[in-house]
């Protein structure tokens, strides 16, 4: 018999070969509303693909329902418009089958952090080989105007005429509190930054999740603006540098300090900058990253962006398949005939 | 085959069956299964019923805690655990107060006489002493001191008195072994091998068994003692095989068919787990198990593995089944292979865990959202899991879709003698993967189109990795042949009737008559599913009494045999036993116009053949349907 983990498409095709744009833009018509923040992650990504030596054929889109799910449609990948919320589980099914493939995991707050929240977490919790890329808009966008997990207490929303009453899910926090080894933010206003991001996360071993910080014109226009718009960004967006004081504003007056009760936002000319935070993405204790994703307390405060954890640790998928091998080592391929004779038999 | 040299004399009966009951803790299925496994090796055929209660230790003593082990041993073929038991082994109070009903009048009843003191009697609900009075008198009653011979013959070995207390099982089993003339190695060798490394556990449980034997020696039983020889069944090798088991070795087998990796992805839940264990053991063949954070991460990850080229299988029990369906319809509209098996159990929600019922068979054919047919094929004994599980995934993979497999709870945990088939005889199923262009663009470049269907209806599938052939499917319907996003009209309408039609039209086998029917009886009984051995055996005794009836087992429920309609109009009267309130006959009646009637039972346990045949007789006797003068 043949051996099945090693499907006729795992060859070496020799390598890989220069792509531009357009061949990673699949046919389809983009079908967002005109000014959705989708459509510069899209961008973003559409131009980052040719840069990460990685073939179409073994890219793989995998998407629930919402606005952002349309994503896979767009890119000329193969890629699997799922039911919603339960992407990241399809995806890890289909990592662990095929662990030769790429697996992007495209969705909203709605469907990652409401109905697909249990798949998140525990994917991440895993640490599959997948790059979860989450689009916060917090709002529902594609049933026209709902609050999401995601959406700020008091909110007015269709489905909240007098305000939310419930407060909402941190994304960063959720995955670190799931010790997510790869936790990063980026937002739709910044093309450089979002493929700093997606490289990051598209080299990490392991699950990989952004946040998005994405702006749904229609439906929660400019929830974001106050610290994404091109001059607040400055003071409003704390850029996490792996081994580097965590700095901010025009001067880089302010920064970020421990305290007993967690990190806070000190002026450095009063501190010193020797009581500045350095920034290490690699600390294993999920603790001051998980401090750090509770700074901003709202979307109009000053939010650290950039990758808040990259560790080192067993990936799911690859480990599974060891296990396998391990044991194929030991007593050879399985033959059907002995299986069925493994039970006492007795002969007639 | 074991010989039995030491008991020339004893008397022959053709069958026999023998009920343990006890408290959970008391090792009772352990007990049945040990001597199960010893009477089929020693050739007899076989049937089991294990019933235990969902709790895994509810009180001790207690009448909630009762778990009981049926089997029916026979020199000749049998095709169920038996309608009444011919021994019952009543391990306390409460065991014989909840299973003395299923005691046949005159019966031998075996009891444990040192736990009818006065706490277990109180815990049983009993105001005196069973023993001591008239009640029992109607039976055959051996009183065994079992838990003092127990603690008395482990002594010997340093074992303490309360350890000894738990080999008592095993003082019951030598004490029917030698009643039943059953070979002792096979259980010796087990102890051995089971306990291995623990010294003391192997001399207390050993010490038990022969002080149970020698029991039945000395304590003047001899004329207790009797043998039911082998049973004629066909040449070949043989192994006593559970339907969970035999199921995930046609899972097994289906993968190296096909030549795909075997993925599970599944959550615990009763009584489908054991499949999740089995399959778990089987990294040699290459099969990855997953379990999922839920019984909808399970499906999910099963389909994408199938996306990725992986024989795709999810294992769940009804609730389980109703959670997956949004998936279900997923992996409908994608047209992509995959098995969903339903081992069934009483409902509806929680219900009877660990119970059997088969009414989960119009949730398998309609208990979906939108118009999303799926093939169904259902198991009729624990070894047929083996080949239905290969049908399933023939079914699955040529055709391309989601395919339900129903067991139930009966099936998966009860026992039969299985003829090993010949693993070269089982058929090999062809899959085939798109790896060039399909189409042409506007520009004359070559294109894949992924809902471009072949002379066979199916849409070619291209598995991620295969170079150019890029495309993306979804649950938005879609363009039949381009694959694009479609919210046309009428193209809705085209894909709802193909994806009807292309599973309507899935070759099955026809419906054939069992053996013993003549073609022409008074009655066609129709049944699919566990019900298959309880209408054999019904069927059987009608016959023997000079009742005409016929027998047809339906293997396949979705799409039903093509024959079955003609077949089904060919009799005056048609009767279906169901373990629900007439699932299949309400589909029967609506696809055939037959006056097809219900014959019900809910209780958490299978059909006996006696309410089989004692319906088949009332239907036999009473008028016929409105049909009556319609001749084949």
């Amino acid at each position: 018999m043949t051996d099945l983990l090693n499907p006729a498409t795992d060859v070496d095709d020799g390598p890989v070969p220069e792509t531009s744009r357009a061949d990673w833009t699949s046919d389809q018509e983009v079908r967002w509303c005109p000014g959705c923040g989708d459509y510069s992650i899209l961008t973003a990504l559409q131009l980052l693909m040719p840069e990460l030596g990685v073939r179409r054929e073994k890219t793989v889109f995998i998407s629930g329902i919402g606005c952002a799910a349309r994503f896979p449609y767009y890119m000329n990948t193969y890629g699997v418009h799922t039911i919603h919320g339960r992407a990241p589980a399809v995806a890890t099914g289909l990592a662990m089958a095929r662990p030769d493939l790429d697996v992007w995991v495209i969705g909203g707050d709605g469907d990652m952090l409401s109905i697909g929240g249990n798949h998140l977490i525990h994917a991440l919790r895993r640490n599959i080989n997948l790059n979860v890329l989450l689009f916060n808009n917090q709002i529902y966008g594609l049933t026209k105007g709902q609050f999401s997990p995601t959406s700020q207490k008091g909110k007015v929303t269709k489905s909240s005429p007098v305000g939310l009453v419930a407060r909402p899910f941190n994304p960063i926090s959720v995955a670190l509190g799931a010790e997510a080894t790869f936790v990063a933010r980026t937002h739709d206003m910044d093309r450089h930054h979002m493929q700093d991001t997606f490289r990051r996360a598209h080299e990490h071993e392991g699950a990989a999740f952004v946040e998005v910080l994405q702006n749904c014109n229609v439906f929660n226009d400019g929830v974001f603006a106050s610290i994404t718009k091109k001059d607040v960004r400055e003071d409003m967006l704390i850029d996490l540098q792996h081994g580097k004081p965590i700095l901010f504003g025009s001067e880089k007056q302010y920064g970020v300090a421990r305290r007993p009760e967690g990190v806070v936002i000190v002026d450095v000319a009063e501190v010193g900058i020797e009581y500045v935070l350095v920034h290490d993405e690699t600390i294993r204790n999920p603790s001051t990253a998980f401090s750090l994703s509770r700074l901003a307390k709202t979307p109009a405060t000053p939010t650290p962006i950039g990758v808040f954890r990259a560790i080192d640790r067993g990936e799911f998928a690859s480990s599974v398949s060891a296990q396998i091998r391990e044991v194929q080592a030991q007593v050879g391929q399985g033959d059907l005939g002995d299986l069925l004779r493994s039970q006492p038999t007795w002969e007639v | 085959m074991t010989d039995i040299a030491e008991a020339p004399s004893a008397p022959a009966l053709d069958e026999v069956i023998i009920r343990f009951a006890g408290d959970s803790g008391d090792g009772m299925q352990l007990t049945g299964d040990r001597f199960t496994n010893a009477s089929a090796m020693f050739g007899n055929d076989l049937a089991t019923l294990p019933e235990y209660p969902a709790e895994i230790r509810a009180p001790a003593g207690t009448m909630a805690g009762v778990s009981a082990f049926q089997v029916h041993i026979s020199d000749h073929d049998i095709t169920t655990p038996g309608d009444a038991a011919d021994v019952l082994v009543a391990m306390n109070p409460a065991a014989l107060k909840s299973d003395l009903h299923t005691l046949v009048p005159g019966g031998t009843l075996i009891v444990n006489r040192d736990t009818f003191e006065e706490r277990n009697l109180a815990k049983a609900g009993y105001d005196h002493n069973p023993l001591d009075d008239e009640d029992l008198a109607g039976y055959s009653l051996i009183q065994v001191p079992m838990t003092s011979l127990t603690k008395e013959a482990c002594a010997e070995f340093g074992v303490k008195p309360r350890d000894a207390d738990r080999s008592k099982n095993f003082f019951a089993l030598g004490l029917l072994s030698w009643m039943y003339s059953r070979p002792i190695e096979p259980t010796m060798d087990w102890i051995e091998s089971k306990f291995a490394g623990k010294d003391l556990i192997i001399a207390a449980n050993r010490a038990a068994f022969n002080a149970g034997h020698a029991y039945g020696e000395t304590a003047e039983l001899g004329s207790q003692r009797v043998i039911v020889k082998a049973a004629p069944l066909a040449p070949g090798t043989y192994t006593n095989i559970n339907g969970n088991t035999a199921l995930s070795w046609g899972l097994v087998a289906a993968s190296q068919l096909s030549g795909l990796p075997l993925y599970l992805g599944s959550y615990p839940i009763t009584p489908a787990t054991d499949i999740l264990h089995e399959l778990s053991k089987h990294k040699a063949f290459g099969v990855t198990t997953f379990q999922a954070e839920d019984e909808i991460a399970a499906i999910g990850a099963a389909i994408g593995a199938s996306y990725g080229g992986s024989l795709g299988v999810t294992t769940t029990s009804g609730p389980g089944v109703a959670l997956k369906g949004e998936a279900m319809g997923l992996a409908i509209s994608l047209e992509l292979p995959l098995i969903v098996v339903d081992i069934q159990r009483g409902g509806p929600s929680t219900g009877l865990p660990t119970k059997t019922e088969a009414a989960d068979l119009l949730m398998a054919m309609y208990g979906r959202h939108g118009e999303s047919p799926m093939p169904i094929v259902a198991a009729r004994t624990p070894s047929d899991c083996f080949d239905m599980a290969i049908e399933a995934a023939r079914i699955a993979l040529v055709h391309q879709t989601p395919v339900m497999f129903l067991s139930d709870g009966y099936l998966a945990n009860g026992s039969e003698p299985w003829r090993l088939p010949e693993v070269d005889g089982l058929p090999t199923i062809e899959v085939r993967y798109a790896t060039e262009f399909n189409m042409v663009d506007e520009d004359g470049n070559g294109t894949f189109w992924p809902f471009l269907r072949g002379e066979d209806g199916n849409r070619p599938i291209a598995l991620p990795g295969t170079p150019e052939l890029m495309h993306r499917l979804g649950g938005i319907e879609k363009e039949d042949g381009s694959g694009n996003v479609s919210y046309d009209p009428d193209n809705h309408e085209h894909m709802v009737h193909l994806r009807n039609d292309r599973i309507a039209a899935i070759p099955v086998p026809e419906a054939e008559l069992e053996e013993g029917s003549e073609g022409d009886a008074d009655l066609l009984v129709v049944g699919w599913g566990s019900t298959w051995g309880a209408i054999a055996g019904a069927a059987r005794r009608v016959r023997v009494a000079g009742g005409r009836v016929d027998h047809v087992h339906l293997t396949h429920l979705n799409p039903l045999p093509a024959n079955l309609g003609d077949l089904l109009r060919s009799y005056q009267r048609v009767l279906v036993p169901e373990l629900n309130l007439g699932q299949l006959v309400r589909i029967l009646r609506a696809e055939y116009l037959v006056d097809a009637q219900p014959l019900s039972k809910v209780k958490g346990q299978p059909f006996t053949a006696g309410e089989i045949q004692f319906a088949i007789t009332e239907a036999l006797d009473g008028p016929a349907g409105h049909k009556e003068g319609v001749t084949a």
